[in-house]
């Protein structure tokens, strides 16, 4: 080995990136030669001292903001409540005062707002590893799981046969209550179809709402409210409402 | 529909390329030597990444995102051309002096001093291209001889002889600096 070549593998040796083979070859030329034995220490010596230095940049944290608000990203869009209650921490305003004008948004802001918050809870459900709490394709295992969790019985219906897969169950959380989300998925396409109880039993037929890119169908029957949300086309999401809507009125029946 | 598939790639992407900032950061660095000019490049850097992480194959997310801030930069460069040289293999001039050239000179005994971090930092900023961001890669961001071949797309012969080469000009650079505080 000449010099020529030792003084550029010597690097590879002081970063361990020789084989053996090459690295015995090194060592066998260093120990014969007192140049390259120094050019050796001294690299050494170099390496220990920036080691022990501190070279790196930390980013700043306004650059991890701008890069994180520059990528898509399920946002969580604030609600009334949340705009009002920064609002009233923030200002003058009494805490008596600012309830006062919470109630009132709120009643007439509350199906946008628990539009907002079903949306957002689709949202979660697609990050990984939140779809699910129970996974089953089989409605009589999905449905005991929720019992004992909710004051509610969320329906679980099989509509394997009519194109939308049953996926399993999750507690998902909507307007501060613990609520039932039932996911049936149709091809690629994943339906959280969420349930909760209410005091009227009034049929409220269903109606189809956009948010976000993603369609809400929403309706109330036999004192319960559901929310279908999906990525489907609204036709499809409508389908699926009727499919569903039909194979209650015939467990109900039948 | 397009839009829970973007979102579901931007929170892969998200986890797999974020951990890495402080290291796209640092090359940034030392590669446009400007904070603001670094911090720029570093955000256009992971929307390019973002845009075209359907194609990443993977495995080593460090090095991929390093040959995408490399290619900003060197637009970077472009733009800005009257001021520095682009990152650019020059091989005819550079590569072709002797390695071993600027320490011959050095007494084998002399220890380096350690040194604060801001100076031992200008003296690597000083180092021409495309050595430092070779020394950088390896020293710095701890890249391997492969990966580093990988992120300037050169080939592993290559990287070591410009690392020997960067390793010998900095401690050439030191010696005269501390030879010069005597």
């Amino acid at each position: 080995m000449t010099c020529d070549e030792a003084k550029i593998l010597l690097h590879a040796l002081l970063d361990n990136e020789l084989d053996a083979g090459h690295a015995r070859e090194v060592e066998a030329h260093i120990a014969g030669c007192p140049a390259c034995a120094a050019e050796i220490a001294a690299q050494r010596e170099m390496q220990r001292v920036l080691a022990d230095t501190s070279l790196r940049y930390a980013a700043p944290a306004n650059l991890r903001a701008r890069i994180e608000a520059s990528m898509p990203q399920p946002q969580r869009q604030p609600t009334r409540r949340s705009v009002l209650r920064g609002f009233a921490m923030g200002s003058a305003v009494s805490a008596l005062a600012a309830s006062g004008v919470v109630a009132v948004v709120l009643r007439q802001d509350d199906q946008q707002r628990i539009l907002s918050e079903v949306v957002s809870a689709h949202l979660r459900s697609l990050q990984a590893g939140h779809l699910t709490d129970v996974i089953s394709t089989d409605q009589h295992t999905v449905k005991p799981w929720f019992n004992g969790k909710l004051d509610v019985a969320p329906p679980v219906i099989d509509l394997t046969a009519q194109g939308f897969t049953l996926v399993g169950g999750r507690l998902d959380y909507i307007d501060a209550r613990a609520i039932g989300a039932v996911v049936y998925r149709r091809r690629q396409h994943l339906i959280n179809l969420f349930v909760s109880q209410t005091a009227s039993a009034v049929y409220r037929a269903p109606k189809t709402e956009t948010m976000q890119g993603f369609n809400c169908r929403r309706w109330g029957n036999r004192g319960l409210n559901f929310w279908a949300v999906s990525d489907l086309g609204a036709d499809e999401l409508a389908e699926f409402v009727d499919r569903f809507e039909a194979a209650m009125k015939g467990n109900v029946e039948g | 529909m397009p839009v829970s598939d973007d979102l579901q790639k931007a929170q892969r992407f998200r986890e797999m390329a974020l951990p890495y900032l402080d290291d796209v950061y640092t090359l940034a660095r030392y590669l446009l030597r400007d904070a603001s000019d670094a911090e720029d490049a570093v955000q256009e850097c992971y929307l390019r990444a973002l845009k075209h992480f359907d194609s990443y194959r993977g495995p080593a997310m460090k090095p991929w995102l390093f040959a995408i801030l490399r290619n900003v930069c060197n637009a970077e460069y472009a733009r800005r051309a009257h001021s520095h040289t682009a990152i650019e293999d020059t091989p005819e001039v550079a590569e072709q002096t002797p390695i071993w050239q600027e320490t011959e000179a050095s007494p084998e005994t002399e220890v380096l001093r350690s040194r604060d971090a801001g100076a031992i930092r200008k003296l690597i900023d000083a180092l021409a291209e495309p050595f430092k961001e070779t020394f950088v890669l390896r020293e710095i961001s701890n890249l391997s001889y492969r990966e580093i071949a990988e992120a300037v797309g050169a080939p592993v012969g290559t990287v070591m002889s410009r690392l020997a080469r960067a390793r010998a000009m900095l401690r050439a650079a030191w010696m005269a600096e501390e030879e010069h505080s005597k």
